[in-house]
């Protein structure tokens, strides 16, 4: 089980949060119909770093974008996101 | 003195004895019966990687099958029973394998029992009871497991003298500290080889630690090493079998650590030799342990079998015991051994065995190119050091071969664990090749692999460490190949030619000793599994005694039976009082989200597939929802209560799905929209009031006209505020209330007080299934199964033509509106009952093209009704089918009808 630095909450066990997806395959409203499937179906799985998408649905239920390397589960960024965190 | 039993036996043992020192103190020498071949085994080791002695500890719910004999200590009466014989241990029948093991080779199975199903069938019965282990008991475990959390600076796993003194520096360091040992009390190899540092180093250090603030768990395993230095801790509060003196019986441990200090020490390996497997022959550390540690010398003549000097301690071990030590045979040519007051043969490997069921009586050898034997009733031996590296591997490390050890050790890693002690650095041993008959030299004791078996995998192309394993069934069970892989390894390496670290090696998995069930369950375990949600008229339900029903977390009533009526005349009874009168039910449990701010319209129109914006103040519609894919994923209805504020409703099973949908469209996709989108699922209490009479009813209640259907008003009921909406799930005129839910309970009386005045009837899930499926209306997880489109569903007049909806490009691919999809149907029985759940054929033997999601009957008329998916279903109206359940041996002829059984027009909705 990993640990991730929660923006609002600080370090907590990953059984708190709940995986939505990556950033990669994230469908803007505005996708015509073959972007759309392709950022649903066509998912790139690198060997290495990758922003995914999660939830700290168990705490804070704010939701965040982790940097993680997928081999080695180093987390290497946490950024917020939502209405708060717009620029 | 301590009683237990062995087998139906009584005898007694010392205080702190595990059942392994106790059985050799009763002279038991035979224990178990081995896995494939059923051959006498007795006591090998002395610690968790015993292959040979499992046995079955306690009784009813609380026995545990294949507890390690040297992983149990022994309590006031303890029950311990042999495994894997019939009729008992000292006369197996199944012993008969073992004169068939050669036409018991490894792959046996694969090769012998295949062709056709019903054959192997009959095999099964046969392998599964002539193999295994012991048998899993069939009570619940009535005893408790918990589940902790930790956190600490430093974690050292192993109380040897590495991990004592690594525990001690950092916990007079400042750091928090927890040590960990797997064993009863501190020390491990200083309990069998204590020199300066004794038993009063050992208590001194372990003070220091506790008055540093550190905490030491014993009789704890580090039985699992996962990501970002978590480690999990299997706690024994109790030993196997024994009543847990406060009700938990194990503990789990997830413990975050800053740092882990791995102090594992090793495992001895046997040797490979003829008949190796004998009662009377052990390891020669743990021989050490049970003469020095619990005063058990369990022969009188020694021969020992090395390749190191550690096993001289042995031999001076049992030497002061008073036990005759016959030979040693060391591998190592002269002069090694020379000044240890031993016989000591040099350039000597062991060739075979002799003996009895119960015992050892000799050994032979061959020294220096002769063959020479002894007479003795124990051997032990040394085949070198294996490092426990399982929870170094499960970190993710790397490891290092070292050519003296001939083992391999911890090398990097990228979490921040090191290992020290005896794993980092093993003894230097002798490099052996095993020079006797491979067919009987067992390298796994547990799983009966002999050397023959693995040259017979490599004969067959199995090149792979991981096919050998997978083919022979080397390192599987409960001791995942500690004593064996190494020496499957050399075999291997031997035969490819090759240097063993070039031979690979199969993966450390976890738990790096066994784990019971109960204890991962820990209080997730029996009801506890998921929690319940309780109404917030749960105790006015309950009151009237209803069938409850799950639905999602939730206990809805399913009916409220009257005297002796069954479910299913109490659902009919209820079902025709909303058709003929009024009824009224709990619906509090459906999904519902508060939308409000200047953009609430705009966020509905993107989670909805409907067109929102144009919704009049005071009116609310039937809304779906869609997945990116285009799939219809959830429907509601949705109601502009107020300018800017919405009340989204959607099915209560879904509900924490579309919450979650709901927020991630919300703070992901639209951040920058002005809207606010509250989950009041729980806020608000439903209520629903459905019939011919339920306009009247309403009237009475909030003392004003009822809103017209798709309508929606404030109002106040029994001096309670609440909303009405005016929507109709049954098909009949109906309402329903919301109320916060702490007043609910007053909104409920008022009402079921005015529905019983005038003789209407509370109704449960299951008569307002029925009411539903005569009308034709979805449900999700029903005719919504994630499978259908709008277009299936006859849902696509109502999309919202300017898109801009999740789902409106998945939706637009031309396959999810083409020719050849299932499509909603009503299905009317022409002789029969439907069965639910049926396939739909044309004819008996044809392939199904489609299926029944939901079936009931006419409720006034009778008559057995259905819904379901057909292919092209909507040109199909008129055609007659088949619903046929094989399974349940049930079948109905149906005609194919639209999906909508009562008031087609829907006039019973309106004023």
């Amino acid at each position: 089980m990993m640990q991730f630095t929660c923006p609002h909450c600080g370090p907590r066990a990953q059984s708190e949060f709940i995986y939505e997806r990556t950033v990669d395959s994230v469908v803007p409203l505005d996708a015509p119909s073959q972007e759309a499937m392709a950022k649903l179906f066509t998912r790139s799985n690198p060997r290495g770093v990758d922003d995914e998408i999660w939830r700290h649905t168990y705490g804070c239920r704010a939701w965040m974008i982790l940097t993680r390397h997928r081999v080695t589960n180093e987390i290497s960024g946490c950024r917020a996101i939502g209405p708060e965190a717009l620029p | 003195m301590i009683n237990f039993s062995f087998d139906g036996k009584a005898y007694t043992a010392q205080e702190g004895d595990t059942l392994a020192a106790a059985l050799l103190r009763n002279g038991i020498g035979l224990v178990g019966r081995s896995f494939k071949y059923h051959r006498p085994r007795g006591i090998m080791t002395a610690g968790v990687e015993e292959p040979n002695a499992l046995v079955t500890v306690g009784e009813g719910g609380r026995a545990e099958p294949n507890t390690r004999a040297t992983d149990v200590f022994v309590y006031e009466g303890l029950v311990a029973r042999s495994q894997n014989r019939w009729p008992n241990l000292n006369f197996d029948l199944g012993a008969l394998f073992s004169l068939a093991s050669p036409m018991l080779p490894a792959g046996f199975y694969y090769k012998t029992f295949f062709g056709s199903a019903k054959r192997w069938m009959l095999y099964e019965y046969f392998i599964r009871k002539a193999a295994g282990l012991g048998n899993a008991p069939t009570q619940g475990d009535p005893d408790r497991f918990s589940h902790r959390a930790a956190f600490c600076d430093v974690l050292v796993v192993g109380a040897g003298p590495a991990g004592l003194q690594a525990a001690v520096d950092a916990a007079e360091a400042g750091k928090r500290v927890i040590l960990v040992e797997q064993d009863n009390i501190l020390g491990a190899s200083l309990i069998r080889d204590p020199q300066e540092l004794n038993a009063v180093w050992i208590s001194a250090t372990a003070a220091r630690i506790r008055a540093a603030g550190g905490r030491i768990l014993t009789r704890t395993t580090a039985s699992g090493y996962w990501e970002h230095d978590l480690v999990t801790l299997t706690q024994r509060l109790s030993e196997p079998g024994q009543i847990p003196v406060n009700g938990v019986a194990q503990r789990l441990w997830h413990v975050r650590a800053g740092q882990v200090i791995l102090a594992n020490g090793s495992i001895e390996r046997p040797m490979a030799f003829a008949h190796n497997d004998r009662p009377g022959i052990m390891l020669s550390q743990a021989l050490r342990s049970y003469v020095r540690r619990f005063g058990v010398v369990p022969g009188k003549r020694l021969v020992i079998a090395t390749n190191n000097d550690d096993a001289y301690k042995t031999a001076q071990a049992l030497k002061d015991a008073g036990a005759q030590i016959v030979a040693i045979l060391d591998a190592r040519p002269a002069p090694a051994g020379a000044n240890s007051g031993h016989r000591v043969y040099n350039d000597a490997v062991p060739l075979s065995t002799k003996g009895a069921r119960h015992c050892l009586k000799s050994v032979s050898a061959l020294v220096d190119g002769k063959e020479m034997d002894w007479d003795a009733d124990l051997l032990a031996v040394s085949g070198g050091f294996t490092p426990v590296v399982h929870l170094h591997m499960q970190a993710g490390g790397t490891l290092d071969w070292n050519e003296d050890a001939q083992a391999f050790i911890p090398a990097s890693s990228r979490q921040n664990v090191t290992t020290i002690g005896g794993a980092a650095e093993p003894q230097p041993i002798f490099k052996m090749v095993p020079v006797s008959k491979p067919k009987k030299s067992f390298i796994d004791f547990q799983n009966d692999v002999t050397l023959a078996d693995v040259d017979l995998a490599w004969a067959e192309g199995y090149r792979s460490v991981e096919h050998l394993k997978r083919y022979t069934t080397l390192g599987m069970a409960t001791d995942q190949g500690k004593l064996s892989n190494m020496a499957a390894l050399g075999r291997l390496a031997e035969k490819q030619g090759v240097a063993i670290p070039e031979a690979g090696l199969t993966t450390f998995r976890p738990p790096y000793t066994p784990v019971t069930m109960g204890l991962i369950a820990g209080a997730g375990a029996k009801d506890a599994g998921a929690h319940v949600r309780r109404l917030a008229l749960y105790d006015l339900h309950a009151a009237k005694n209803p069938i409850w029903q799950p639905l999602g977390y939730w206990f809805r009533p399913r009916a409220y039976p009257n005297g002796d009526e069954t479910l299913a005349q109490a659902a009919l009874r209820e079902a025709k009082a909303v058709r003929n009168n009024v009824g009224m039910t709990d619906v509090s449990t459906l999904a519902k989200f508060e939308v409000s701010g200047p953009d609430a319209a705009a966020f509905l129109e993107i989670i909805c597939a409907t067109t929102v914006g144009k919704l009049a103040v005071g009116r609310g519609r039937y809304t779906f929802m869609l997945r990116e894919d285009g799939f219809v994923f959830d429907d509601g209805t949705v109601w502009r209560l107020d300018e800017n504020r919405y009340l989204l409703t959607s099915s209560t099973g879904g509900a924490d799905r579309m919450a979650t949908h709901i927020s991630y469209v919300r703070q992901y996709l639209c951040p920058h929209l002005r809207v606010s989108a509250v989950n009041v699922q729980e806020h608000y209490a439903g209520i629903a009031i459905a019939g011919p009479t339920a306009k009247a009813v309403l009237a009475t209640l909030i003392g004003e006209e009822p809103p017209r259907h798709m309508s929606t008003v404030p109002a106040v009921i029994a001096g309670v505020p609440v909303i009405i909406l005016a929507a109709s799930y049954s098909g009949e005129r109906a309402f329903e209330i919301y109320v916060t839910a702490s007043d609910a309970a007053t909104v409920w009386t008022a009402c079921e007080t005015q529905v019983m005045t005038v003789g209407g009837a509370l109704y449960g899930l299951e008569a307002m299934e029925f009411l539903r499926i005569e009308k034709g209306h979805l449900v999700v997880g029903g005719e919504v199964d994630g499978r259908m489109t709008p277009y299936d569903l006859a849902l696509d007049k109502m999309l919202n033509k300017a898109g801009g909806y999740i789902g409106a490009s998945g939706l637009a691919r031309p396959a999810l509106s083409e020719t050849g999809r299932r499509q909603l149907v009503g299905l009317e029985a022409i002789a029969g009952d439907i069965p639910e759940g049926s396939m739909l054929i044309p004819s008996e033997g044809a392939s199904p093209q489609g299926h029944v999601s939901a079936a009931a009957f006419r409720i006034i008329e009778g008559g057995s009704v259905a819904l379901g998916q057909l292919v092209d279903g909507f040109s199909r109206h008129g055609e007659v089918l088949i619903a046929s359940s094989p399974t349940r041996g049930q079948k109905a002829r149906v005609r194919v009808v639209a999906p909508h059984f009562y008031d087609t027009a829907g006039e019973r909705y309106r004023d």
